[in-house]
């Protein structure tokens, strides 16, 4: 049973090794087949570059999408920034978000249509301002003149100015006055001429006109013979003729020119009125009343009344005419060998002409009693239509005299509240007038009360300036006294402190030469215990400092020196100290030690680390001197650098520098250097108080040291 | 005191000298007697010995204020 297990583990054994043995093969064929390995290093490499092109150029997309993430990855990543501009182009700050950049155009738009709206209000403000200022510019002079001068107060102007303002004013309204009543007078004149002269020959043509309607009717209706006839008609005619003449005259040129003088008057007057003197006010009243009486005379003149009379007159005339004519017609027609001059016939006519002229006179009779009745059944149609006439007429006429009377009346009421105006304006001036010259009392007598109020503030001033003045002059009258008293008094004061000084001085000389003594023995003891610390005898390398701090002492008894020889340590006293050169020497020595021994320490002190200590001491090198810088720190130092300083402190002579140095080293090494230190420190110590004692003994000697 | 290191040293190589070949030669006494002339046990015993030296002179440099008394001989 054992064997077989036996057999079999071993059996599994083989086996296990056979197998083993294959793989091994195959793991030392490897090296033989290395395409392999290289196809798939190849494919890993292509997968990796793959992948990180993949993840780059994946990075480049969302930050050209989001901003915010392309920031974030220029401040991480160092030079990505240059990759996303030479991909994207530099980052601007609205790509991101479309929609705010609208928005924030409307807004922009919003506000400038804003803004163009208050500027054009503003535009339109200004502009109803200037014509404001334009036309406040208009007004007289003299609030002009203080308006443009704010920021002064107003200052009352000159008398002289004042006065030669009024008189350039009133020379001003003289010119004016003078000038429009020049022109008033003169369209007077010319307009009253015109109009007289339109008046007279309306009224020559009314005559004309008259006349020649009265010998109408003479002419008519008297039966007077034919060279009385022709007379009368012939009168008639040049009656006819000058009529005409006179109605041409008075016709419209005469009117019209008498129309437009009276216009251009108008004109003037209106011109007068606008301007503000008042004293023309009764002149240009007057002149309008007087435009007035003319208008209506030449109204009243220019009546048509009387042509219309004249009209029908002429027409009445002219029917008979034709009437007349008829009949001597018909006359002519039925006697044609009766001729003009029948009455001288009566004798040669027969019976039968004389029949025949009854017969027709008979007929005639009844075709003009025929006539006459048809006319009398006409004469009331025509009475009517001629009445309607009539009326027609006299209605225009008189709506025409209504209107010019209305118009005249109007006239004449305006006129008349112009003169009441004027006469109100005089009855309010004058009373002004007495309210300013009450004023201007009350003015005065104010004025009065402030000059005396002044007068007397005034008069308190120069008082209280004089009383201050004499003040003045007493107090410095008798400060002069007081500074000469006081003068005195201090030159008696420095003679007498003078001869006390010089007392003084003396005394002080004879204190100053045992100063000096003293000082000489203190400084010759402290020089002798100076060569005592330099030298050291052949036998011993230290020597005892005992007897010349005995001799210090026993010099001066002065306590800073005493108290300084009692601080040199005891053991410099009785053993003495070593001199640098010696503890040089022996750095020196400890120098190699401390090196070897630089890995121990307290918490590493091991076998192994003494091994390891003293493989680094050596493999480094260092520097033997070093110079150390001014400023060091606990972390610069190491043992090897502390000891290059230390040696060349020594080298240099600061052993002071040294020593701090050497303090500095820790564990194992400073355990080797510790005795040096110490006697380092011993030597220090006494160096210093020696140092102190010379500079002391020097400094004593300096000051009692007397200048030649 | 900086020689002290040196013979602290002086001490430590005799010690591991002593020990070791002290250690050997008891090593090699026991593969004689007992094991057979194996070379094991003196190897164990070298080894044994340069240990304790080791670690005497390892404790001796940590502690460096216990102080090494000798026997002195009563002058008497």
């Amino acid at each position: 049973m054992l064997r077989l297990s036996v057999r079999a583990a071993d059996a599994a054994a083989r086996r296990r090794l056979c197998q083993r043995g294959p793989r091994i093969i195959l793991q030392h064929s490897r090296p033989y087949t290395e395409g392999n390995t290289g196809g798939s290093a190849a494919k890993i490499v292509a997968a990796g570059l793959v992948s990180f092109g993949g993840g780059i150029g994946g990075t480049v997309l969302y930050a050209k999408w989001d901003s915010k993430f392309r920031t974030t990855v220029e401040k991480n990543v160092p030079y990505s920034d240059l990759l996303f501009g030479l991909a994207l182009g530099p980052a601007t700050s609205l790509d991101s978000t479309p929609t705010k950049k609208q928005n924030t155009w409307v807004e922009c738009k919003i506000e400038i249509n804003i803004c163009c709206v208050f500027i054009e209000q503003c535009e339109e403000c200004h502009q109803h301002s200037p014509p404001e200022t334009a036309l406040s510019s208009e007004e007289p002079s003299e609030p002009g003149d203080v308006l443009t001068a704010p920021e002064e107060p107003l200052k009352e102007r000159p008398a002289e100015e004042v006065t030669a303002r009024i008189a350039q004013q009133d020379q001003a309204d003289q010119d004016t006055l003078t000038f429009v009543s020049d022109k008033l007078e003169d369209s007077l004149a010319s307009s009253a001429t015109a109009t007289l002269q339109a008046i007279a020959a309306q009224e020559a043509a009314l005559q004309a006109i008259l006349q020649h309607t009265q010998k109408l009717k003479e002419a008519m209706e008297t039966e007077v013979s034919a060279e009385q006839r022709s007379s009368h008609w012939k009168d008639l005619e040049d009656a006819v003729c000058a009529r005409s003449r006179n109605v041409e005259e008075a016709g419209a040129a005469l009117v019209q020119a008498s129309r437009a003088s009276l216009d251009s008057l108008r004109a003037v007057v209106e011109s007068a009125k606008d301007s503000r003197v008042a004293a023309l006010r009764p002149m240009v009243l007057a002149a309008e009343e007087n435009l007035h009486s003319m208008t209506v005379d030449l109204d009243r003149a220019v009546d048509k009344s009387v042509e219309s009379e004249a009209k029908i007159v002429s027409q009445y005339s002219e029917l008979v005419n034709e009437a007349k004519q008829q009949f001597q017609r018909e006359l002519s027609s039925i006697t044609p060998e009766i001729q003009a001059n029948w009455k001288g016939l009566s004798g040669t006519l027969s019976v039968d002409d004389l029949n025949a002229l009854i017969a027709h006179a008979h007929r005639r009779i009844d075709q003009l009693n025929r006539e006459m009745a048809e006319q009398r059944v006409r004469e009331q149609v025509h009475i009517e239509a001629a009445l309607e006439q009539q009326k027609l007429e006299d209605q225009k006429a008189l709506e025409k005299a209504v209107s010019l009377a209305v118009e005249h009346n109007l006239e004449r009421a305006r006129l008349e509240q112009e003169r009441k105006q004027v006469e109100l304006r005089e009855v309010m001036e004058a009373e002004m007038r007495t309210q300013l010259r009450r004023q201007a009392a009350a003015h005065t007598d104010h004025l009065r009360d402030v000059l005396k109020v002044q007068e007397q503030e005034l008069q308190a001033e120069a008082e209280e300036v004089l009383s201050s003045k004499m003040m003045e002059q007493e107090t410095r009258y008798r400060q002069l006294t007081q500074e000469q008293l006081d003068n005195f008094t201090l030159d008696m004061n420095a003679a007498y402190a003078r001869l006390k000084g010089m007392e003084e001085a003396i005394d002080s000389h004879v204190i100053a030469e045992e100063e000096a003594r003293k000082a000489h023995q203190l400084w010759l003891s402290v020089e002798a215990l100076g060569y005592t610390l330099r030298s050291s005898s052949l036998d011993s390398l230290t020597r005892p400092l005992e007897p010349a701090a005995q001799a210090i002492r026993e010099s001066c008894q002065d306590e800073f020196a005493v108290a300084l020889a009692a601080a040199l340590p005891e053991e410099s006293l009785q053993r003495g100290v070593y001199s640098e050169e010696s503890l040089r020497a022996r750095f020196n020595a400890l120098r190699s030690l401390a090196r070897r021994v630089a890995l121990v320490d307290e918490s590493h002190n091991s076998l192994y680390q003494y091994f390891l200590s003293y493989l680094q001491a050596a493999l480094l090198f260092e520097e033997r001197q070093e110079a150390p810088p001014a400023k060091i720190s606990s972390q610069d130092l190491d043992p090897f650098k502390i000891l290059s300083y230390a040696s060349y402190s020594l080298e240099q002579g600061d052993l002071e520098l040294a020593a701090k140095l050497v303090n500095q080293l820790r564990g194992e090494a400073r355990r080797v250097v510790q005795d040096w230190l110490v006697e380092a420190r011993l030597t220090l110590e006494t160096k210093q108080v020696v140092s102190l004692l010379s500079a002391y003994a020097n400094a004593v000697g300096l000051g009692t040291t007397q200048a030649p | 005191m900086a020689d002290a290191s040196g013979l602290k040293w002086d001490r430590c190589l005799a010690d591991t000298a002593v020990k070791t070949v002290t250690g050997l030669g008891v090593g090699m006494a026991f593969s004689f007697l007992v094991f057979k002339r194996h070379t094991w046990p003196a190897s164990l015993g070298a080894g044994l010995g340069f240990g304790m030296a080791y670690s005497n002179c390892q404790h001796d440099r940590r502690l460096p204020h216990l102080l090494h008394g000798h026997m002195v001989k009563d002058q008497q």
